[in-house]
């Protein structure tokens, strides 16, 4: 069959399964073009003019990706998975769906991204961070760095490769291939008081022995050198100095690159953040825009696709701070308490494939100095009774702990102990976020993800 | 009220399945019955003093951090299994458990030495065992007792014939996926794949294991009142759902 015939059925089938209402087809045309041809998204690669921009890591690469993309649209027609379908399928989808596109700029799963590589050949490869996540889907950590290692080895030195030199594992792939950018922070003033329980990677890549660190900033990010065998941090391209972090609401930073330095007012909090924009940047600058393009459109950004959002929903706001590996979510609990901390959570703990079916992460997460502070947190989810465990052996009182296994009940109910004009803090995995947002979306309070336009 | 304690090997490289969740555990229903647990910290360097602990914990980490222990383990292993022979009680879940038997053949074909403490070895296969699991136990005789984890390994482990498993597998994959059985139990010792964590949504295991650890502080033979359990038989009985509906699928 000829590419034109197969981008022609794929995509009927994602009008339908919309039409249907079977969810937002973002992937089924590609699984389908795949199932018809595999070797379409090749050919769906090589169309687009200016390439492909790769963006991959544990935590963040949505918001990394819908950064890349409100700094580059201004000047680029770009093919971009915004609803954060970054599967093999979804990569297709997100090609397809680019007609007239110059620059595919594309959020990868980290285990899908050797395929992707190999497939898509990229111009530019940004790769953020590796915290563990979902061992029973990913398995071992150290696969998913072979992988990348693998799939970053003899990139040719056209392809920039732009990496986070604060993980061990990420910054030593700048010397594998490709043209590197090395970013990372500098501002020992955000530093953890200690590398946080169960980090990954904080011990020497090379030799073993726990890292020296002048710096931890997220999880095992930060600025670690090796007593024994001396493996450091790299030299930084481009770097956030003077960071200024404002509780729930913004973040800003100077940004500082081969090419000058401007300071970034974020409207996003959290030095998580700061990392994402930073990532986004470098990846920006590799792709040939200016500084101020960078900075207009990371000021332009509000958030992705339910990773922090805020909902107004009747008289009241819901705030969804995505969680779904312990790293991640210790990023979520401490800029909930930079903000003044909630006297009241819902925390939703789903356990479909795509949340990872162990549940085991979150007695990783450094709940405690959140749950210290609640008054009531209501525990929903497939896995609430678990949740409601993880509480109560923190030390919450099960009196305060509301079990309620149903996602939207546990909405209302959060809601109706949330005073008129109030926030309520919703902390969902993904598969629980997507409901949550479909429930609030049936009550028309927000579009439909697979509706969503650029802001 | 008694002092128990418990010593936590390597926490800071064996500490991949919320192993924190199983001390946290331990530490509360011990305080809600007056006793107080004193966990100490035994690393890389550190002396295994037989007759120190009441309980040892050991817990899952990736081949990495195994390897990275293994050799200093190895060298602990006499004292490992002195501590047993005294009557302390023992926890070793995934990579630990691997590591309390003789040896593990890790995934890069690097034989790590194991304690000897359970008599079995451990070779890695080339698809890992994933899932929820259901287990049968009968850890003293009569008491017939379900244990629900999640378990995520490479390694299959044989044990001797002369081998005490922990429990039979009603779902889940178990020591090695073939032989229905699933786990180690030596005197006060249990080793098991199961974490999830382990003890929170299985708390009459933590309750059997602080009752050992009580006898041997001299409290004789130890029965610790009930607790108000409801919301662990919750996460128990969803557990155990999850694994008859979706364990041990390859
Ligand atoms: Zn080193």
């Amino acid at each position: 069959m000829r590419l034109g015939l197969e981008i022609a059925l794929a995509r009927a089938a994602g009008r339908l399964s919309r039409l249907a209402g079977a969810g937002g087809g973002t992937t089924l045309p590609g699984k389908l073009l795949l199932r018809l041809d595999p070797d379409a998204i090749d050919r769906l690669g090589r169309r687009l003019p200016l390439g492909s921009a790769l963006v991959s890591a544990t935590n963040g690469k949505t918001t990394t990706a819908a950064m890349a993309a409100e700094i580059l649209s201004t000047r680029f027609r770009l093919a971009h998975n915004r609803s954060g379908a970054n599967l093999v399928s979804g990569v297709a989808s997100a090609l397809l769906r680019a007609d007239g596109a110059e620059l595919g700029l594309l959020e990868v799963d980290e285990a899908a991204l050797p395929e992707v590589v190999r497939r898509i050949h990229p111009r530019a490869l940004c790769l953020g961070n590796l915290f563990r996540d979902q061992l029973d889907r990913y398995g071992e950590l150290e696969l998913v760095a072979d992988g990348w290692r693998a799939a970053v080895r003899g990139l040719p030195a056209a392809t920039a490769l732009v990496v986070n030199g604060d993980d061990p594992q990420v910054a030593s792939l700048s010397t594998e291939g490709g043209t590197p950018t090395v970013f990372g922070l500098d501002d020992p003033r955000h530093a953890l008081p200690a590398v946080p329980h169960a980090a990954d990677s904080s011990h020497c890549i090379r030799c073993g022995t726990p890292y020296a660190y002048a710096a931890v900033y997220v999880g095992h990010l930060g600025d670690y050198r090796c007593p024994k065998c001396g493996h450091a941090r790299p030299a930084l391209d481009v770097v956030a100095r003077g960071i200024e972090l404002n509780g729930l609401e913004s973040a800003a930073f100077d940004l500082v690159a081969p090419g000058g330095t401007t300071r970034i007012a974020l409207r996003l909090p959290g030095l998580y953040n700061v990392y994402n924009a930073l990532a986004a940047a470098s990846l920006a600058l590799a792709l040939g825009a200016g500084l101020d393009d960078v900075r207009a459109g990371l000021e332009r950004f509000s958030a992705a696709f339910g990773r922090f959002e805020r909902i107004a929903v009747g008289d009241r706001r819901v705030l969804v701070l995505l969680i779904k590996n312990p790293a991640g979510a210790n990023e979520a609990v401490r800029t909930l308490l930079a903000g003044g901390a909630p006297t009241l959570a819902v925390i939703a703990l789903n356990d479909a494939i795509a949340d990872g079916r162990d549940v085991s992460w979150i007695w990783d997460v450094d709940f405690e100095p959140l749950l210290e502070r609640l008054e009531r947190v209501i525990a929903t989810g497939e896995r609430a009774a678990e949740l409601s465990l993880r509480c109560k052996y923190a030390g919450v009182d099960p009196e305060r702990i509301e079990l309620v296994p149903e996602l939207e009940r546990a909405l209302d109910r959060g809601l109706e102990l949330t005073p008129p004009g109030g926030e309520l803090v919703i902390l969902p995995t993904y598969t629980a976020m997507l409901s949550l947002r479909k429930t609030v979306a049936g009550r028309g309070y927000v579009r439909p993800y697979w509706d969503e336009r650029a802001a | 009220m008694s002092r128990i304690v418990v010593g936590h090997l390597y926490p800071d490289y064996l500490n991949i399945y919320a192993d924190r969740g199983n001390i946290a555990v331990l530490e509360r229903r011990a305080a809600w019955r007056g006793h107080r647990l004193e966990v100490r910290d035994v690393s890389v360097g550190d002396d295994l003093v037989p007759g120190e602990h009441d309980l040892l914990y050991i817990g899952g980490g990736q081949d990495r951090e195994q390897a990275l222990i293994a050799p200093d383990l190895a060298a602990k292993g006499e004292a490992a299994r002195a501590a047993v022979d005294g009557g302390a009680a023992l926890l070793a879940v995934c990579g630990g458990y691997q590591l309390m038997g003789r040896s593990y053949l890790d995934g890069s074909g690097e034989r790590l030495p194991g304690v000897g403490l359970f008599p079995l070895e451990t070779v890695a296969g080339s698809r890992r065992l994933i899932g929820d699991v259901l287990l049968e136990c009968e850890l003293e005789p009569g008491e017939r007792r379900a244990l629900a984890g999640f378990e995520n390994h490479a390694g299959r482990t044989l044990l001797d014939e002369s081998g005490t498993p922990l429990g039979r597998v009603v779902a889940g994959f178990g020591n090695d996926g073939e032989s229905g059985f699933e786990g180690c139990r030596i005197g006060n010792a249990v080793g098991t794949y199961l974490h999830g964590p382990l003890l929170p949504r299985n708390p009459w295991l933590a309750d059997w294991l602080l009752e050992r650890a009580l006898s041997r502080r001299g409290e004789g033979d130890v029965m610790l009142e009930p607790l108000p359990d409801e919301l662990e038989h919750e996460a128990h009985e969803v557990a155990a759902r999850r694994a008859r509906e979706r364990g041990g699928r390859r």
